[in-house]
């Protein structure tokens, strides 16, 4: 009994302990958004508004975040469009090395990071005319999340039934035609996790938009947010802070919407 | 990336021009497939592979940003590589990524993430779902704003460890800047190691673990003996893959940029300041071809492990 006693206090000391360790850092980003003249402290907010209207008049906030919508959203179309017809072909169709293909895209995805191709990536920027560029951004970003996209996509092409697609052919369907109305609404779930996961990745992408985007004007959210607190003087907590939250909230809902509709199921190589 | 590697699937193995039409269901034909499947490698070939095989070119090279260098940039062989062998620099941020990686990555993500996965296997509810979601919240937030959370954490007047701690005055950033990198890193990226040992303890039948209790085996021994033996494979990619991860981390910038005096100055970190901030392209990119090299070995040695247990 003792024993038994003795280790339910172990345990929920442990949970305790985690749990701090893993909330208290948060703790701000709830809390100085909505208190007066925040500070680094932790307190009890007096729920003030002030700190958006500061917001909306702050000369890049709300710019960066359209900034970082338009790459997100750009990256996801492209990241989704092109992924699905590559998985589609390579799923019903076996071109020649299709197999040492896959293998090469699933290497390539783990290997070539933003830190190791930072150095040519900026080269290949300038040398292509892509700084300061959201078109060339986007273009690079897509690059690189391509293969995991048509691993996981493919994964979902895999294991949906042919026998759709066969009666839309026997209908006289076009293959276009067939992947649109027949594949793509089978596969929509698998479609949209790959939505949710390049969103993701680009919105919170700091390296790429930090060497390729000079223009401030230009820049996304997460370069903002490194601008405003570590350039010039003391860091003004007011925008800091309530920017953070603005900046952060999009992230949870989407995570919140994709576990309560798909459940968050496991992917392994949904986050970089 | 633990499930996208199925196997290729053998059913497409035994196509016969007869049984063609089963599996291209939709009568795409391969010039068509090459046609959809050729955009995607198009832009993995000029954005992807393109870069990472110049960036061997130009490790060759004495590629500056500006000057000279810059205009007509010469080949100097291995210059670049010998360099990096007697820069101090180099060395430092060499050891400083291993402490980094086994720190944050070896010891603290997958201690916790399995702690967390073992506390919480058999429950379910609230406590389970609040545990759960501030650690995956940690992870999944912007690494600009965590960074910043972090720096309001540490602040050595008034951020929140101190006064919890009670040591106003404490300069985390400053006096134990590794330390704060490897909390920092830490405190990101253990939802993924809590998720994948809890996929993993899944899998370990409950009637095995039921009759080691009924042996008389301890936590501890059932842990070795029935546990270990069943998530011997899970424990290995995940160490693999986190310290991929970990090794090609850009975030301690954000928290750090690689001080004070370079004390934690990574490997991410040392290539982004000798080649963009003091312009030495030919330099960085004889680094940056060494971190491909780590990489690929690494990712070499996990494929290699899926296949065997595919």
């Amino acid at each position: 009994m003792t024993r038994f006693v003795a280790g339910r206090i172990g345990f929920y000391t442990l949970v305790a302990l985690l749990l701090a360790f893993f909330t208290i850092p948060l703790l701000w980003l709830a809390s100085a958004p909505f208190t007066s003249n925040p500070t680094y402290e932790v307190r009890v907010p007096d729920f003030t508004w002030e700190n958006f209207q500061i917001i909306l008049d702050h000369p890049y906030a709300l710019g960066s975040l359209v900034n970082s919508l338009i790459l997100a959203i750009g990256t996801a179309v492209l990241v989704v469009v092109m992924s699905a017809l590559a998985a589609y072909a390579l799923s019903r169709v076996r071109l020649p090395g299709r197999d040492a293909l896959l293998y090469a895209l699933l290497l390539l995805s783990s290997i070539i990071t933003g830190t190791a191709a930072m150095v040519p990536l900026f080269q290949l920027a300038i040398e292509l005319g892509l700084i300061d560029s959201h078109t060339g951004l986007i273009l690079i970003m897509t690059g690189g999340l391509l293969p995991a996209a048509i691993f996981m996509i493919k994964d979902f092409m895999d294991t949906t039934p042919k026998s759709y697609e066969e009666s839309a052919r026997v209908f006289g369907a076009s293959p276009l035609q067939i992947v649109r109305h027949v594949v793509v609404p089978v596969v929509r779930p698998g479609l949209a996790t790959i939505a949710v996961w390049t969103i993701a990745n680009v919105w919170g992408n700091f390296l790429m938009p930090y060497l390729l985007l000079s223009d401030v004007e230009k820049q996304p959210a997460a370069v903002i947010m490194y601008t405003l607190y570590t350039e010039g003087g003391q860091a003004n907590l007011k925008v800091l802070s309530t920017f953070g939250l603005l900046y952060s909230v999009p992230v949870v809902l989407m995570y919140l919407f994709v576990s309560k509709k798909y459940g968050f199921r496991f992917h392994g190589g949904i986050k970089r | 990336m633990a499930q996208q590697t199925s196997p290729p699937d053998t059913k497409a193995l035994d196509e016969s021009p007869a049984r063609g039409y089963s599996s291209d269901a939709a009568g795409l034909g391969r010039l068509r497939a090459g046609a959809f499947v050729a955009p995607a490698l198009a832009l993995i070939a000029v954005f992807l592979v393109f870069p990472a095989l110049w960036v061997i070119y130009l490790g060759l090279m004495n590629y500056r940003l500006t000057g000279i260098a810059a205009a007509e940039p010469q080949f100097v062989g291995l210059d670049n590589y010998l360099k990096a062998l007697s820069d101090p620099g180099f060395w430092n941020s060499t050891v400083l990524t291993f402490q980094f990686v086994l720190g944050s990555a070896v010891i603290g993500q997958v201690v916790l993430g399995f702690t967390l996965a073992w506390l919480m296997r058999n429950r379910r509810g609230t406590l389970k779902s609040v545990v759960e979601g501030v650690v995956i919240l940690a992870w999944i937030l912007p690494s600009a704003v965590v960074a910043f959370l972090w720096v309001a954490l540490l602040d050595r007047d008034s951020g929140t460890l101190n006064a919890l701690l009670g040591i106003p005055g404490f300069a985390w950033l400053l006096d134990y800047p590794m330390l704060s990198i490897i909390l920092f890193n830490t405190w990101r990226g253990t939802a993924f190691s809590m998720m994948l040992y809890g996929a993993a303890l899944g899998n370990v039948p409950p009637s095995h673990l039921e009759s080691a209790r009924l042996a008389g085996a301890s936590g501890w021994q059932q842990l070795r003996d029935v546990v270990f033996p069943h998530i011997r494979g899970h424990i290995l990619t995940n160490l693999l893959l986190i310290s991929l991860w970990t090794f090609n981390d850009f975030g301690p910038f954000l928290l750090t940029a690689g001080g004070p005096e370079n004390k934690t100055e990574i490997l991410a970190v040392y290539v982004y300041k000798t080649a963009l901030q003091a312009g030495d392209l030919g330099y960085g990119a004889a680094i940056s071809t060494i971190i491909l090299l780590i990489n690929l070995v690494v990712a070499i040695f996990y494929l290699r492990l899926l296949r065997r247990k595919g």
